[in-house]
Formats: C-alpha cells, structure tokens, sequence
C-alpha cells in the first residue's frame, strides 16, 4: 500500500520511518532524515491551521499537521489562526492532490 | 580565485509574443555581438542557457546558430532564479580557471512551464503561485499591520519606473486605487499585484581579468556571491512573512565582497508580487522588519530610483529564465553609468535579488565598479 493508493481512495495516512520514528513528509519510501524504510502510520490526525486566504467563496489555509509538517487545504467555514481541525475530505483529482478540513 | 566581470550584455523587450524559444534566445544572443565588435566569438569557452522551458539541448543549439563550438554547453534550470544560478555558474567556471569567458543566455515564452511546480503536492490544488503569494499577503499584514494601499505602493512605483525602460512588458501607471480596483485574484491580491509572465530573453557576458580588458573599458565587477535553498516545497519555508533564504544568501555575498547593506546604491529585488518587494527589502537589510513599506513609500515620493529602478518584475513582466539576467544587466547598466533616464546618481555598488518559488531559494550578486 502506498500514499498514493490510500488518498486517491480518501484516506489520509502519514508515513513514519520505522527506524527513528519521525513523520516523513512529503510521503517518501525512504525517511529524509536517518534514510529508513518508512510505512503508512493511520490515525486520527490533529491539524492547527497557521495562515489562510480565500478565493472567491472558499477560505484555504496552511495546516501544521501533528506539529510536524504543513499542507495547504481548504476550508468553508472562515477559520482561524491555531484553529484546531482535522482532515475532513482528501483524495486526487486531475493529478493533484486536495485536502479539504474542518 | 580568479576575478570574474561582467563584459558585454544584450537584451529583447519583454512582450506577450508568440514566438519559438531558440529564436527569442537567440535575439538577445544577437544584440550583444552587435553592441559589443571587439568579442571575438571563438574565444567563448561556454555557452550557458538559462530557461525553464521543456526544449533539450538549447545550449548547444544556440552556440550552433551563433556559429560557434564552445567547449562546455548546457542548460540550468532553476525555477525563477534560473537567471542568476546560470551567472552563478559562469562565475564559478572562470573563477576556478575552466574559461576565459562564458556566455549566458536566458530565455522564456509567456506560457512558461516553470510557474507550476507539480512536485510540489503539499499545496494540494492550489499550486499557482497566486496562492503562495496570498498566504504571504496575509500571514504579512497579519504580522505588521500592513494594509493593502501600503502593499499597493509598490506596483504604483514599479510600474511608474517601467515607464522609463523601453523593454518593459508595462507601458502604463497606475494610482493606487487603481492597483485596489483591479481584478480581485484572491482576497489578498489584486491582478495589479502581480508579475506577468511573458515571452523575453536576456545575454551576458562573463570573463576573466585579462578576457574583459580585451572588450570593454566599463567592466563590471562581481564581488560577491550569495545563495541559499531552504526547501523545495512551499510549506516547509520557516515563516511566510519573512524571506529566510533571501537573508542566509545576503550574509554570504555581502561577506564576500566586505560590503555592508549601506554601501549599495542601487538593487533590483524579485518582486514577483507586491509584498515580496518589502519582504525583499527586510531580508537584505535595507528595513526593520514590518518597515518594508514605509521605504517604498519614502522611495516613491522623492522619486528616488534606487530599488528596481527598471522596473521590477511587476513592471517589467517576468520570463523567468531570463529574469536575473536582466536584473544583474539593470544593475552593470547602473553602475557604468549607462542606464540614461534611469540613472541614479553615484552608482558604485549594485546589488541583484533574484529567488523562486516563495523563497525557497534565493541568489544574491554584489556588483561593483
Ligand atoms: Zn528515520
């Protein structure tokens, strides 16, 4: 099972190294500190949201997910700064991925 | 070390034009052979091509239409500051003695590839660099309580300096409530904001101590280099209201060329959007952090050229792989005392700020007399 796999069918997994135990992003087989093999670590992941903007009807924001790595989602109700949220929707779409959280 | 100069430079307008990449590269190739007789083709060792274009082998394809078998050719692509990593480069090859004089020549069309990074998929769907440009537009005025008129400022000027340029993509200015009226492209940046992707090229010359006194009596001196990647990927720079790498490249290249901020003149910083021009002129060190705008405004209202006097990007449009090119030929035109209507007064160190993808990675030149 790879990232790819799990989030185009919506699930949102984070790779650990196996090795030294740090989250590895962006998703890689290999950790980009100690160099090990790392695996898909399932979980109810905390996002705090750090900045956002809003094109027409839709905020996006960037989220500092499990005080470890960032990504850019959206978010349809106006946000705030160090709002706690989760990943509510992800997948690909056209070649890109998209996160969507609440 | 060898010194390195700069010796020769040739430019095109930047336009929306439809045209084939080798020919647009080769224009400006062209130009500087015609302003510059005393270059003896052959004796170019290298041939550097700076573009993010998708062509192979431009390099060699432009030294072959110039009539001429360097020893090394090839590309370097780096996003946005494709330019200055190719000067870079030169720097390096006759600086370690490899050549004598190297030609560096950078290119781009409008529809350039090199504005998306696809890699990048931390960003999700909002690859466009609009939104990185927003997030700092927002996290920045958050952090200093900046408004938009102050960020507005800075296209009012670019724009208004472009107007003395005649190879600028802007034939127009703005007010600055033009700038606030524009087309809203998100909630923190209106069209005006923006740098314009468009289709130009830029050549320049490197070379030797004893090369450059064989061409020219103005030679331009480049006496520090500075550069800094933090990431690839946009959410991994460590604030979005700051430019880091923009301040760990200033450090060297002023370092290396034992200048301090105060001692330059003139400077050509990358600003791709509004707010990357006070976030620029921080991480160099010419403002306190947050005081960005209020030097813009200062420099506005005493007509005081003295940052991006071309025009910038907003005001020149941006081909990206050309862009640090024509940024460090502004500064070797302002420094020998060329740049005519532009000209700022006792010009003796010039400083080039040319970076990609939201600071991920910066370049610094130090020119000199
Ligand atoms: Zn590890």
């Amino acid at each position: 099972m790879s990232f790819e796999e799990e989030i185009s069918k919506g699930n949102f997994l984070i790779p650990e190294c196996t090795v030294c135990k740090k989250l590895v992003w962006p998703p890689a087989e290999y950790c980009n500190d100690c160099m090990g093999k790392t695996t898909l670590k399932e979980g109810n992941f905390q996002g705090k949201i750090i900045e956002f903007s809003k094109q027409n009807e839709d905020y996006f924001c960037i989220v500092e997910m499990e005080d470890s790595f960032r990504i850019i989602a959206k978010i349809t109700k106006e946000p705030r700064i160090d709002q706690m949220v989760k990943i509510s929707k992800c997948g690909i779409n056209e070649g890109n991925y998209f996160f969507e959280v609440s | 070390m060898n010194k390195v100069g700069i010796a020769a430079y040739g430019i095109t307008p930047f336009t929306k034009d439809d045209k084939k990449i080798e020919s647009i590269l080769f224009e400006s190739a062209k130009n500087l052979f015609a302003n510059n007789p005393k270059i003896e083709k052959n004796e170019i060792d290298a041939v550097l091509v700076s573009t993010n274009n998708n062509s192979k082998y431009l390099a060699p394809i432009l030294s072959e239409s110039l009539g001429i078998q360097p020893k090394t050719a090839h590309s370097i692509e780096n996003l946005c500051n494709s330019g200055t990593n190719s000067i870079v480069s030169a720097y390096s090859y006759i600086a370690s003695g490899l050549a004598d004089m190297v030609l560096v020549s950078g290119a781009e069309r409008y529809d350039s590839p090199g504005q998306i990074l696809d890699w990048d998929n931390s960003r999700g769907e909002f690859k466009h660099p609009i939104f990185w440009a927003s997030i700092f537009t927002s996290s920045y005025k958050r952090k200093f309580s900046v408004t938009d008129e102050q960020l507005a400022l800075v296209s009012v000027k670019n724009h208004s300096h472009a107007q003395n340029n005649p190879n600028a993509l802007s034939k127009k200015t703005y007010s600055v409530q033009n700038v606030i009226d524009s087309k809203k492209i998100t909630e923190d940046i209106r069209l005006l904001d923006c740098s314009r992707s468009c289709t130009g090229s830029a050549s320049i010359i490197l070379a030797s101590e004893n090369m450059i006194k064989k061409i020219t009596d103005q030679p331009i001196w480049v006496s520090g280099v500075g550069q800094k990647t933090i990431s690839a990927g946009f959410t991994k720079n460590e604030s979005f209201y700051s430019m880091e790498s923009t301040k760990h490249a200033t450090k060297i290249a002023l370092q290396m060329a034992g200048k301090k901020i105060e001692d330059v003149n003139v400077a050509e910083v990358h600003d791709a959007f509004s707010v990357c021009e006070p976030m620029a002129l921080e991480a160099i060190g010419m403002s306190n952090p947050g005081e960005g705008t209020t030097l813009v405004k200062e420099l506005y209202e005493t007509k005081n050229l003295k940052i991006n006097p071309r025009g910038g990007l907003i005001g020149c449009g941006h081909p990206l792989g050309a862009t640090g090119i024509a940024q460090t030929i502004e500064i070797t035109q302002q420094l020998q005392n060329n740049a005519e209507k532009r000209q700022i007064e006792n010009a003796n160190v010039g400083l080039v700020h040319n970076m990609s993808a939201a600071a991920t990675s910066s370049t610094i030149l130090v020119l000199e007399k």
